[in-house]
């Protein structure tokens, strides 16, 4: 529905649409889970991860609609528009945040793949020298800091747990690790607003991840499989799996059947 | 707003009258009226939310800040700050949302602190470091009866603002305001 090239900064939007679907579509996956969660308190906890995301997704994709509309030509779009009505390929999101749920293990290796580098992503973001990026992710890092606490910790006891839990968290690594290659892989966009001095230097965001990422599979007594492993990409720039078309179709049934509606 | 008022025919007198301009101390005072919707025991004043009173070519301006980007309370609540201050004879006041600088446990009052205990819920513990956010385990105490035997149950509790826990002296389960 919108066509990003036209405006004055597609580099920017492009970038803001990035976070904004990661955090969407994270955030939508961890909803998924409402009702089916092992414990009570797991379920609060996941669908309060879920809803920290919904929260900044809309802080991201409400910037990138608010730079969309100023160029005019495409009307008023605002955040909701950005996430209800767009299909599978005009979205950023990364690959590993639409791999579905699976068991509980695998949405929270997930979680603490992902965790890992938002963490260090926005601490970098922090330093953006456009002023709401930097207020927008000061925001996201406090909360992305307490879910990297809390992912962290359960790779850890579910690694170091029982043989069953261990091999499910060993599966769910391995499972996930083909989809970690676009978190340390940066395109033009990256570049263009690293010129710029929003996006932190790529080289250090790598090497940050994957030390994280070390420490907290070897305090779990799993084994990390190379970094250098044959790995999917493409989600950045709107190549995704299948997944996200069925993620969408139920996330956008209502709002696009009464795109109207105020209330629902 | 005022030309709607007039139009309810009333034998209960006009609308109080606003605060003058400049008074921030009685924007302050309705607004401490106001509490916040999810933990009705504090104000919006106690829970560190509001960050500026001013006034903008004559119209009063609010500024609040979320507690988490997601907080479902963000619109009620910035109703109800509208809802008192109109309510209060300030016409047409403005409220603006404001990210920067992001919102921390530690704006929260000594009075909001007390009166998150004498409901139950345990106030942040320490001052909201990167530490206490990625480090050890604060030391809670019950909100019921004082005891430091508390363990987490769950880092998530009924709202995202707070985690679980539950007291090894009482036995009683209670909510802990996470620090931020």
């Amino acid at each position: 529905m919108q066509n990003v090239s036209q405006t004055s900064q597609p580099a920017l939007v492009e970038y803001l649409l990035r976070l904004g679907d990661n955090a969407l579509i994270l955030g939508q996956r961890h909803a998924e889970w409402c009702g089916h969660a092992p414990a009570l308190e797991e379920e609060m906890g996941l669908l309060n991860v879920g809803l920290d995301l919904f929260g900044q997704a809309r802080h991201w994709l409400g910037y990138a609609a608010e730079l969309i509309s100023a160029e005019g030509g495409q009307g008023e779009v605002d955040a909701d528009h950005l996430a209800f009505r767009r299909d599978a390929q005009d979205f950023r999101n990364l690959l590993i945040v639409e791999q579905p749920n699976d068991d509980f293990a695998v949405t929270l290796g997930r979680q603490f793949l992902f965790d890992a580098w938002h963490y260090h992503l926005l601490t970098g973001l922090v330093e953006a020298k456009d002023p709401r990026v930097a207020e927008i992710a000061a925001k996201s890092l406090k909360e992305a800091t307490y879910h990297l606490r809390r992912s962290a910790e359960w790779v850890r006891r579910l690694g170091d747990g029982t043989e069953e839990s261990h091999a499910r968290m060993q599966r769910a690594i391995e499972l996930l690790w083909r989809f970690t290659g676009e978190l340390t892989e940066f395109d033009a966009v990256d570049e263009a607003m690293r010129e710029v001095g929003i996006a932190p230097d790529p080289e250090a965001l790598t090497a940050s991840w994957r030390a994280t990422v070390e420490q907290v599979l070897d305090e779990a007594t799993l084994a990390r499989p190379p970094f250098d492993a044959w790995m999917y990409r493409g989600g950045k720039q709107g190549h995704h799996t299948e997944h996200l078309g069925f993620l969408l179709a139920e996330m956008q049934a209502l709002p696009r059947a009464y795109p109207d509606a105020t209330v629902w | 707003m005022s030309d709607a008022m007039q139009l309810i025919d009333s034998d209960r007198g006009g609308l109080p009258p606003a605060g003058a301009e400049g008074d921030v101390a009685a924007v302050m005072a309705v607004l401490q009226e106001v509490l916040d919707p999810e933990v009705p025991a504090v104000s919006v004043v106690e829970l560190g939310i509001v960050r500026e009173v001013s006034w903008v070519e004559g119209r009063l301006s609010v500024a609040v800040t979320p507690t988490y980007s997601g907080c479902p309370a963000t619109e009620v609540i910035e109703e109800a700050i509208h809802r008192a201050l109109v309510t209060a004879g300030y016409a047409d006041p403005r409220i603006e949302r404001r990210l920067s600088p992001a919102w921390t446990t530690d704006w929260i009052t000594a009075e909001g602190r007390d009166k998150l205990r004498a409901y139950g819920i345990a106030p942040p513990v320490g001052s909201a470091s990167k530490r206490s956010l990625l480090g050890a385990e604060p030391q809670v105490p019950c909100p019921q009866c004082g005891s430091l035997e508390t363990e987490r149950v769950s880092e998530f509790g009924s709202t995202a603002c707070k985690a679980l826990y539950k007291c090894r002296s009482c036995l009683e389960p209670f909510d802990y305001f996470k620090c931020l």
